[in-house]
């Protein structure tokens, strides 16, 4: 399970928002670390079919973005940055759809999720109003139907902003485990430093470009620093980052 | 189709039904617009605008008779609108990225959202027939079984025209000028509240704006339809108008593409 770009290059209008960016990213937990505005949300678009790229390439799974979209698609689930459930239907009826559009049957999706749904507490609150949730639900229920059609491949885009600490606590151990368990590929854009362990992955982006890219524990090694705080201090410019 | 794309669709249309039967004033405001222009608008005209012995009617009819296909093609404009209100709501909600992350091609994708959207507009107009009975409409009973592929495929193009403009559309806040530029000028210059012959003798430009608007071919379309007659003209009309509609409509949905 891997996720490759090669030389990806995006603009808004003239402005470059991505910049060569090439990267290789393997099974496990994999932390895009960057300020507001760095590119992740851009790259999150490019990777998930959404935006196409100016030039450059994505390959995951082996899969060419622009050749076999349908496989990529088939093996992915997303988080986006920002909710995209439908509020005034239910936890059930929210799950269905996307099982749906995936061409999976409803007593399928409910199947394949059982486990996921229990572990996440959501099981009581199938048929409850995605409006009557709270934020940290909403959360898990979009996590939930990201793993509906049981991807290869995980990309979450600052799944835990504006959460509170046992929401993001609850999320970020979730995700952990399921690399280790379903050995999945998780790509995990975020701007808060605590969320990132000694031994994720850690690729740190600004303006476009990769700054940094390795285990988070030798990064800081290379880099004489004792943090992660320190190291992104070190390679960007930035002081918009949470600790 | 095979399961998966059976599965899909099936996903698609409950979902769309599920959300139109939550807004239960959306199906109250789509029932009492025409309902106003039946009763009261026509109620009022009736005297004004004489209506002739004209195809597809055998003998004199009443005014209400002759705006009936017109006021059920404005339920399907509405409509047809109203889903791209509603694709341009879930593009800023985000719901859009969901639907275009499916496996499934895109163009399947937006035709099950237009065969979803053509179901509603058949369900509404429907409705409208049946209290249009009470007003004493007159439509043969084989009228709405032969009615019935029509309204679909009107139903199909405006909802494909509605998927193009809200491409074009970039904020809800827009929709307004949807009304003004669109929905109006469309229903007005058409012949679903007089006929064309009395448009010519008014103003002979505007008998051909008239002519050329795809909407005269959809209320033409239906007025025959409602009488078990085919008018081939507006149904090649409305043919030609439904491909290019849909051709563009899908066109808008490509991924941004981020060259200079």
């Amino acid at each position: 399970m891997n996720i490759v770009t090669n030389e990806l290059t995006f603009y808004y209008g003239k402005k470059l928002a991505i910049d060569s960016l090439s990267l290789t990213l393997n099974s496990g937990f994999n932390v895009l670390l960057g300020p507001n505005g760095a590119g992740k949300s851009t790259l999150f678009a490019m990777l998930t079919g959404l935006y196409q790229a100016a030039s450059g390439a994505i390959k995951i799974n082996g899969y060419d973005l622009t050749l076999d979209r349908s496989n990529i698609m088939k093996s992915m689930g997303v988080v986006f940055q920002q909710s995209t459930l439908d509020v005034d239907l239910s936890v059930k009826q929210n799950l269905t759809y996307y099982a749906a559009l995936h061409g999976i049957s409803s007593t399928q999706a409910l199947d394949n999720i059982s486990d996921i749904l229990a572990q996440l507490q959501l099981t009581t609150r199938l048929n409850d109003k995605v409006r009557s949730l709270n934020g940290g639900h909403r959360r898990r229920v979009e996590i939930a139907r990201a793993l509906i059609h049981q991807p290869k491949v995980l990309l979450l885009d600052e799944a835990t902003v504006g959460l509170d600490i046992d929401s993001r606590k609850m999320i970020t151990e979730y995700v952990g485990s399921l690399c280790q368990q379903r050995g999945i590929c998780v790509l995990w854009a975020t701007h808060l430093i605590d969320e990132i362990a000694d031994d994720d992955q850690l690729i740190i982006i600004d303006e476009g470009k990769i700054k940094a890219q390795g285990l988070s524990a030798d990064l800081c090694k290379k880099h004489k620093v004792v943090d992660v705080y320190q190291l992104y201090r070190t390679l960007t410019s930035s002081t918009e980052i949470s600790r | 189709m095979n399961n998966r794309y059976l599965s899909c669709f099936n996903g698609i249309v409950k979902r769309e039904l599920l959300r139109f039967f939550q807004q239960r004033s959306r199906l109250l405001s789509a029932l009492i617009r025409p309902l106003l222009w039946l009763i009261v608008f026509a109620a009022g005209f009736r005297a004004a605008l004489g209506v002739s012995i004209m195809e597809p009617y055998g003998t004199y009819i009443t005014y209400q008779q002759y705006i009936t296909p017109g006021l059920c093609c404005m339920i399907i404009l509405f409509n047809g609108m109203q889903s791209s209100l509603s694709m341009v709501y879930d593009r800023e909600m985000g719901s859009m990225k969901v639907l275009l992350m499916s496996p499934l091609p895109r163009p399947f994708l937006l035709c099950c959202k237009l065969v979803a959207s053509a179901l509603l507009s058949l369900l509404q107009v429907v409705i409208f027939l049946l209290f249009a009975q009470l007003v004493d409409v007159d439509i043969p009973l084989m009228g709405y079984v032969s009615a019935i592929p029509a309204i679909f495929l009107i139903a199909f193009f405006l909802g494909a025209l509605g998927l193009m403009l809200s491409n074009l559309i970039k904020q809800l806040e827009n929709f307004a000028g949807v009304m003004n530029f669109v929905i109006f000028p469309m229903f007005f210059l058409s012949s679903a509240l007089y006929p064309l012959w009395k448009m010519q003798e008014a103003s002979l430009w505007l008998y051909w704006l008239c002519q050329f608007n795809p909407f005269t071919a959809c209320v033409e379309l239906l007025r025959f339809a409602l009488y078990t007659q085919v008018n081939i003209m507006a149904l090649t009309t409305v043919l030609i108008a439904t491909g290019i509609a849909s051709f563009f409509a899908l066109m808008s949905f490509k991924p941004l593409h981020g060259g200079k």
